[in-house]
C-alpha cells in the first residue's frame, strides 16, 4: 500500500523573522518495493520531508497515510510506525553509544518491547545483512573504521524490520569505494527483503545507477517526480535549482549537438558506451 | 629545494588497548619522499585511511616524523624552535567546517591568526579585508558563521589561513562534508588563490573531479606514495586506481570503456570537450 | 531553527548605548544595581526610574524585548513578595487565620518588586545592547589586573567565547541525536525519574563523544593558526575609550550623586 502524502506543508517561525515554509504542498506516493532517489541541494526541504515520513516532525497542514491509515489519528501507534518506516540519519555512526556493536544493534528491537532472545536474533540477522563479519560483533563500535561504523548504524535500523527504509545521505564522507559498497549494500537489502527504499542524496551520479524513480525537491516543493532518464533530460532546469545531471548526460548532449546520431537520454556509463559504439559500428 | 620537501619520512604510532598495553605499531606514513615547488597546485589522493591526512599534519608541524626529515620553506619541522614559523608559512584548512571556526563573527574569525602572530591592529583589518575578498566572502564579514552554508564556512576558514600570509596552504579534505555546490565554491576559491595570489596549494581529497586542474597528483595507499604524475598520467591508469579504492571522473571512465571496446582514443581524457573532439576526429 | 538562538538575547540596533565600550556598560550596570539597594525612599526611586527610562529610550531597544526577560522571574518574584508580605512584623492591616499582612510588609514588598524589576531591566539592557563576545572582552580587560596574581584571565575569557560559539552547534547536535534515537524507538518522555535518567544514556554518550571530538579538532585548528595563549597576542578590536565613554562615565557619576542626594534629603 505504501505511503501517501496529501498536500503536506510544514511551516515554522523564527523568533525574529517571518514564517518559513520548509515544505510547501507536497504530494507524493511511495509504493511498496520501490527504490526512489530524493534529490535536492542543502535547504531544499528533503531532510524535513523524510522526518515527516516517520513522524519525527508533524505537518502543519495536510495528511500522511501509511498503508491506508492516517498517521495523525489520535490512537495511532507512532512508536510502531517508526519501526515500520526506518530512518537512517546522515552520519548515523554518530548515534552509536553501546559498549559493543551487538548490544548497540539490539537497542532498536528492545525498544519495541521484544524479548531479549528475539531482539538478539534480529540484531544478528541485521549485522549479517550489512555484511559485518562476526569478529567485530563484540568490539566497541568506536574502534571500527568509518565504513564499518556506518554499516553497524544501518543494521541498528534494519533490526527493527522496517517495511520502508529511508537513508539520508548514506554515502557522505566515504571514499569512492566505500560509497559504492554502501550503495551496493542498499540495493542488496532492497532485493533480499523486498522493502521500499528512499535514498536521500545531493548527487545525481550516486543515484543514477540504482533507483527506479527520482523526486527532485527545491525550496520545499516537489519540482520533478519521474524516472531517471526523464529527470536528467531536464538538466537545464536542474542547474537552475543548483543541481546537475550526471556527467554522462552532458557528454551525450554535447555529442548530439555535434551531430552524432546518439540518444542523449543515456544515464549510465554502460548505456552511453553502447549508444556511442552503435554509431561507430554501423 | 622546494617549499615543502620530505625525505624518507616515516610516521609510526603505538596502538594501545584499554589497559594501556601495547597492541602493535601502525605505520601511517611509510617512507615518503616528495618535493613540492613554490606556486604549484598539488593534489594528494587516497582512500580513507591511506595516510594522506597524517602526511598533511606533518606539513604543519602538528605531527613530527618518526624517521626521516621534512622541511617547510627550508626549515626542519622536527626542530621545536621552527614550529611557529612553519605554521605561519604553511597554513592548514581542515575537514569539518564547524570545528575550525573560532570567532562568533566572520571577520573576527579571520583575524584570529594574525592576532596570534602579534600583527598590529590596523594591519589585521587590512589583512582580514583582503583575505575575505580573495575568497569572495567580504560581504558576509559581519555575519555569524552559524548562519553560513558549509561551502561558505570553508571559504571563511580558508580566508582565516590566507590572512596569516602563508607561502603555502594545505587543505585536508576541505570538501568531504560539503554538497556539490559547496565543493565547487571551495575548489574555485583554492584555484583562485593559486592563480592570482600564487600561493602553493596542497589539496588532499578523494574526489577525483577536484584534481583535474592540479599541476601534479600524488596517490597514496597504506602510507606510501604509489603513483605520481600529471592528472592525465594518473587518470590513464583506471584499473590501478580502482584497486586503490578510487575512481575516475565519468568522462574518463567512458573514454576508457570505449577504448577497451576498440575505439582509438588517447589515454586519460579529462573533460567532455576533449572526448567530443576526439570522437569527432574518429568519425 | 535552534542555531539561531542568540545567547543573552542581543538586540541589533544602532544606538550610542550599543556603541559604548562594554566596560562602561558593565561598571554602569553594577553601579546601578548597587544604587537600587542603597535607599528606600520614593525620591531615590524617582531618580532611578527617570535614569532607567532615559537609557532605554537612547538604546532604541523596543520595550517588549525588555519585558520578555521579566517572564522568567515571575515565580521568583512572587515568592519573594509573599515572604515580605506575610513575614514582616509591624502594624497589622489584614489578618486571616495565621497570616498577617502588615503595613511595613506591604511597603517592603512594594520596594522589593521595584528593585527586582529594575534590576532585571537594567541587566537585560546590558545584554541586549552588548554582543556576548564584546562582553567577554570587557570582562577580560576589567579583570586584567588579576592576572598579576596568576588568575588565567585571558584563558577564561577565551573559553567563554568558544563556549558561546559552540552552544548553538551542540544544541542542534542534541536535537539531531535525539531524533536519531527516537527513530530507533527511544523514549525520552515517559517513565519515572530514574527511568528517564537511564533513557538519557543513548543521548548523552554520543553527545559527549561528539563534544570531545569537536574540542580536539578545534584545539588542533587553533594550534595550526599559531595560537599559543595570551602572550604576544594583538587584538583586532582592542577596547579603547572614546569621548562618548567618558561622557557616559560622567553621566553615571551625576546619576549616583543625584540618587544619593534624593535618598538623603529627598522630600518623600
Amino acid at each position: 500500500m505504501g505511503i501517501i502524502l496529501n498536500h503536506v506543508s510544514y511551516v515554522y517561525s523564527e523568533e525574529t523573522s517571518d514564517e518559513i515554509r520548509a515544505l510547501n504542498d507536497v504530494n507524493i506516493k511511495i509504493n511498496d518495493g520501490e527504490f526512489i532517489g530524493l534529490i535536492g541541494h542543502t535547504g531544499s526541504g528533503k531532510s524535513t520531508l523524510v522526518q515527516h515520513l516517520n513522524g519525527l516532525l508533524r505537518a502543519t497542514s495536510g495528511e500522511i497515510y501509511y498503508n491506508g491509515t492516517d498517521i495523525y489519528e489520535k490512537d495511532y501507534n507512532m512508536k510502531e510506525h517508526r519501526s515500520k518506516v526506518g530512518l537512517v540519519f546522515q552520519y548515523p555512526e554518530h548515534q552509536l553509544f553501546e559498549v559493543d556493536v551487538f548490544t548497540d544493534v539490539c537497542f532498536g528491537p528492545k525498544n519495541l518491547g521484544l524479548t531479549k532472545n528475539e531482539a538478539e536474533l534480529r540484531a544478528f540477522d541485521a549485522l549479517k545483512q550489512v555484511g559485518l563479519s562476526e569478529e567485530y560483533f563484540y568490539q566497541s563500535p568506536f574502534d571500527l573504521s568509518g565504513g564499518q561504523k556506518r554499516r553497524v548504524a544501518i543494521a541498528g535500523v534494519l533490526a527493527m524490520k522496517p517495511e520502508v527504509l529511508i537513508l539520508d545521505e548514506p554515502t557522505a564522507g566515504l571514499d569512492p569505494k566505500g560509497r559504492d559498497e554502501i550503495l551496493g549494500l542498499i540495493r542488496k537489502l532492497r532485493d533480499e527483503n523486498n522493502i521500499s527504499i528512499l535514498l536521500v542524496s545531493h548527487s545525481m551520479e550516486d543515484v543514477a545507477n540504482y533507483v527506479d524513480r527520482i523526486i527532485v525537491m527545491s525550496k520545499g516543493s516537489v519540482l520533478m517526480d519521474d524516472i531517471p532518464r526523464e529527470v536528467f533530460g531536464r538538466y537545464r532546469e536542474l542547474e537552475a535549482v543548483g543541481l546537475a545531471a550526471p556527467q554522462v548526460t552532458y557528454i551525450m548532449h554535447a555529442l548530439k549537438e555535434k551531430g552524432f546520431a546518439v540518444n542523449p537520454l543515456a544515464t549510465t556509463i554502460e548505456e552511453a558506451k553502447d549508444e556511442i559504439l552503435k554509431g561507430f559500428v554501423r | 629545494m622546494g617549499i615543502i620537501k620530505a625525505k624518507d619520512i616515516v610516521f609510526e604510532y603505538i596502538r594501545r588497548d584499554e589497559e594501556g598495553n601495547v597492541e602493535g605499531i601502525t605505520r601511517a606514513v611509510d617512507d615518503v619522499s616528495l618535493d613540492i615547488e613554490k606556486g604549484e597546485f598539488i593534489a594528494i589522493l587516497g582512500h580513507n585511511g591511506s595516510g594522506k591526512s597524517t602526511l598533511a599534519k606533518h606539513m604543519n608541524a602538528l605531527l613530527y616524523p618518526t624517521e626521516g626529515t621534512l622541511w617547510v620553506d627550508g626549515k626542519d619541522t622536527a626542530d621545536a624552535a621552527n614550529t611557529w614559523d612553519i605554521r605561519q608559512s604553511a597554513g592548514m584548512v581542515f575537514q569539518n567546517p564547524d570545528n575550525q571556526i573560532i570567532g562568533s563573527i566572520v571577520e573576527e574569525d579571520v583575524g584570529f591568526g594574525p592576532e596570534n602572530m602579534g600583527v598590529p591592529t590596523d594591519e589585521i583589518w587590512e589583512r582580514v579585508g583582503e583575505s575575505l575578498k580573495a575568497v569572495g566572502m567580504y560581504e558576509y564579514r559581519k555575519h555569524s558563521p552559524n548562519r553560513l552554508s558549509g561551502g561558505q564556512k570553508q571559504r571563511v576558514a580558508i580566508a582565516g589561513v590566507v590572512a596569516m600570509h602563508p607561502k603555502c596552504i594545505i587543505m585536508d579534505e576541505p570538501t568531504a562534508m560539503l554538497d556539490p555546490n559547496g565543493r565547487k565554491e571551495v575548489i574555485r576559491a583554492a584555484r583562485a588563490l593559486n592563480d592570482v595570489e600564487k600561493v602553493t596549494v596542497i589539496l588532499i581529497t578523494h574526489y577525483m573531479d577536484e584534481v583535474i586542474h592540479a599541476d601534479k597528483v600524488f596517490v597514496m595507499d597504506k602510507g606510501k606514495v604509489v603513483m605520481q604524475g600529471t592528472p592525465r598520467e594518473i587518470f590513464s591508469r583506471v584499473e590501478e586506481l580502482k584497486e586503490l579504492r578510487l575512481d575516475v571522473p565519468q568522462v574518463t571512465l567512458l573514454a576508457y570503456e570505449l577504448k577497451k571496446a576498440g575505439l582509438h582514443l588517447p589515454d586519460g581524457i579529462l573533460n567532455t570537450e576533449e572526448l567530443v573532439k576526439e570522437l569527432w576526429e574518429l568519425s | 531553527m535552534i542555531r539561531d538562538i542568540t545567547l543573552g538575547q542581543y538586540y541589533q540596533a544602532d544606538s550610542p548605548i550599543h556603541k559604548m565600550d562594554p566596560r562602561v556598560k558593565l561598571i554602569g550596570t553594577i553601579c546601578y544595581i548597587i544604587s537600587l539597594f542603597l535607599f528606600r525612599s520614593l525620591s531615590a526611586y524617582a531618580v532611578a526610574t527617570v535614569f532607567l527610562f532615559a537609557v532605554i529610550h537612547i538604546s532604541k531597544v523596543p520595550f517588549r524585548f525588555i519585558t520578555k526577560g521579566m517572564k522568567s522571574i515571575v515565580i521568583l518574584m512572587t515568592i519573594t513578595v509573599a515572604f515580605n508580605l506575610f513575614l514582616t512584623p509591624g502594624d497589622i492591616l489584614v489578618q486571616f487565620w495565621r497570616l498577617k499582612i502588615t503595613r511595613q510588609g506591604v511597603e517592603a514588598s512594594g520596594y522589593m518588586i521595584l528593585r527586582l524589576t529594575y534590576l532585571i531591566i537594567g541587566s537585560s539592557l546590558m545584554t541586549l545592547t552588548t554582543t556576548p563576545n564584546n562582553l567577554t572582552d570587557g570582562m577580560e580587560k576589567l579583570l586584567k589586573p588579576l592576572s598579576v596574581v596568576k588568575v588565567p584571565v585571558h584563558e577564561v575569557a577565551m573559553m567563554m567565547s568558544i563556549a558561546l560559539r559552540f552552544i548553538p552547534i551542540l544544541l542542534e547536535e542534541t536535537d539531531k541525536i535525539m531524533k536519531a534515537q527516537m527513530a530507533r524507538g527511544a523514549d525520552f518522555e515517559s517513565g519515572n525519574l530514574i527511568q528517564k535518567a537511564r533513557n538519557l544514556v543513548p543521548l548523552l554518550v554520543p553527545l559527549f563523544i561528539s563534544a570531545f571530538r569537536r574540542a580536539n579538532d578545534l584545539a588542533m585548528a587553533m594550534e595550526a593558526r599559531c595560537y599559543r595563549g595570551g602572550e604576544g597576542r594583538t587584538k583586532m578590536k582592542p577596547l579603547m575609550y572614546h569621548r562618548r565613554d567618558y561622557c557616559a562615565y560622567g553621566t553615571l557619576f551625576l546619576y549616583l550623586a543625584a540618587i544619593i542626594a534624593a535618598g538623603k534629603w529627598g522630600p518623600f
